[in-house]
């Protein structure tokens, strides 16, 4: 099954690894900067909120808020789920937001809501990578 | 300190030449190259200068600064190839300010051309490879193309504002009216609120009619000083004010959805050096990729209130004979849109301040503010452009 999976996949890089590592291991590893105290996202060598390059990897809750959301009625050709899906911004508790799906909900813009609570899952979609995915949080 | 600089510089060049390609819709006999210099050709005519007369070339779009003058057979001795999205050639204003201010170039050529919809000598090149910040923290999960994208800015300013569909639908409405006045135009039949509403779903809250054409074409511009404009072909379009910004690169990274800074900050920029009011703009020209985006430039560049751009279109006034003139060439979603609009912008409101747009002409209009989004609302420019100095 694994094999058949021909949506798009990442190509981490080192600034990256140590994230999609996490995934694989179902934790969501994330960044923040030792001088000025932030949270971040996507990973980088260096702190976006004050350039500081004294940065450490940590294991974040899993757990925010959906942010903004979109209903993707025409994918691209390969998509990740069947269409239509839910494509979501999520803002961690921590404080960063990240790109994800959201599922276990209909994708009927009716249900869903802004600021709604999410909780991660593990999506291993091949024997390499697994994808974050984010629920409604009961 | 800065800002004294620059308004200083108000009204200092003047777009002397302005044209777009023979012609503009589907066309797969021509490549983006081919584009590029129709627009190059027709605006030196328009501006009564030569090739030979250029010595800058600004564009975007190709690999490298030397690819487009070396098809035009141009040997500038300043090559600009900022590429910030669909807005390029409006931060190219900027540029070409600084650089005709500094004494670096005197004629500056700014060219686009663009086989949006046949895909011709476009070249390869993947934006979004897998190993990009977008393509590790976006293409996994599905993100399609620029209407998912900005999507979900338009649901974030939903949430935050109460902005519905309706209010959305009439930007395409509105504009629609305005194409139905420009003979060029891909899309000339009428449309209601109800017809954009039950168009095909495309990703919430879009639906067709909320989205931008895909088309090909090209356009270009010649920028001189105000000195030398006097003795060109055509009445100078002084340029007022100019600005430009970026907040972000990739949608997932904007700093709030609802509120598009790079915007507040390149029109910031604009206001202050033209020193023009709002009340003194009678036209504006702002990039329609999707329906949110008119809306969200009204709020950035302070015509309404933050939250106030939804209701501001929602009684159809920037459509014709309305009290806001706004995109009366059609725009992207009506008009022709081949990937980068911004140069359209530019040309249309060239045209309507000097007169020449038949059915379509905003009367006595003497002041236009032009501006565009590049990248998904990663970057902003902004010019405001004048008959007078
Ligand atoms: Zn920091």
């Amino acid at each position: 099954m694994a094999d058949e999976y021909k949506a798009p996949l990442p190509n981490p890089t080192p600034d990256s690894k140590p994230f999609w590592d996490g995934l694989k291991a179902h934790e969501l590893r994330i960044q923040r900067c030792k001088d000025c105290g932030d949270a971040y996202f996507y990973p980088r060598d260096v702190c976006p909120g004050c350039l500081s390059g004294n940065v450490e990897w940590f294991t974040a809750s899993g757990r925010g808020k959906l942010h903004t959301f979109s209903i993707v009625y025409r994918p691209l050709k390969y998509p990740p789920l069947q269409a239509p899906y839910v494509l979501a911004m999520v803002e961690l508790e921590e404080g960063p937001r990240m790109m994800s799906n959201l599922v276990g909900i209909e994708p009927d813009p009716a249900k869903i809501r802004c600021e709604m609570p999410v909780v991660i899952e593990y999506a291993d979609v091949t024997a390499e990578v697994t994808l974050p995915r984010f629920r409604p949080a009961s | 300190m800065a800002l004294e600089k620059l308004h200083a510089q108000r009204g200092s060049i003047a777009i002397v030449g302005a044209a777009e390609s023979d012609r503009v819709g589907k066309l797969p006999g021509k490549s983006a190259l081919a584009l590029h210099a129709e627009g190059a050709r027709n605006a030196l005519a328009d501006a009564g200068l030569k090739a030979s007369d250029v010595d800058a070339v600004l564009s975007t779009g190709r690999q490298t600064a030397n690819d487009v003058p070396e098809y035009l057979g141009i040997r500038p001795r300043y090559l600009d190839n900022t590429q910030m999205g669909g807005c390029s050639f409006i931060a190219h204003l900027q540029h070409a300010l600084g650089i005709i201010n500094a004494g670096v170039a005197e004629v500056v050529l700014i060219t686009h051309g663009e086989s949006g919809y046949s895909r011709v000598g476009m070249g390869s090149g993947d934006r979004f490879a897998p190993d990009t910040p977008p393509g590790q923290f976006e293409m996994p999960f599905g993100i399609g193309g620029p209407a998912t994208r900005y999507a979900l800015a338009a649901v974030r300013h939903m949430h935050e504002y109460g902005t519905t569909k309706e209010q959305m639908a009439q930007v395409a409405v509105a504009t629609r009216e305005w194409a139905r006045l420009n003979p060029r135009a891909m899309m000339r039949d009428p449309i209601t609120v109800a017809d954009v509403l039950s168009s095909k779903e495309i990703a919430w809250p879009f639906n067709l009619l909320d989205c931008c054409l895909v088309t090909d074409g090209g356009g270009a511009l010649v920028v001189t000083s105000a000195e030398r404009a006097q003795s060109c072909a055509k009445k100078p379009v002084y340029v007022l004010g100019t600005g430009e910004a970026s907040c972000h690169s990739i949608i997932s990274q904007m700093p709030r959805f609802h509120v598009w800074d790079a915007a507040i900050m390149a029109g910031e920029r604009a206001w202050a050096m033209s020193g023009v009011k709002h009340s003194e703009i009678d036209l504006a020209m702002f990039y329609d990729a999707f329906t949110i985006v008119p809306i969200l430039a009204l709020e950035a560049l302070g015509f309404v209130e933050p939250g106030e751009g939804g209701p501001f279109v929602a009684d159809g006034k920037t459509g014709p004979g309305g009290s806001f003139p706004m995109n009366t060439n059609g725009g992207g979603l009506s008009y022709t849109h081949s990937g980068m609009y911004g140069m359209y912008l530019l040309v249309e409101a060239v045209k309507q301040l000097r007169g020449e747009c038949g059915e379509r002409q905003v009367k006595d209009a003497t002041t236009a503010i032009c501006h565009g989004t590049g990248g998904i609302l990663s970057a902003s420019a902004t010019a405001i452009l004048s008959t007078e100095r």
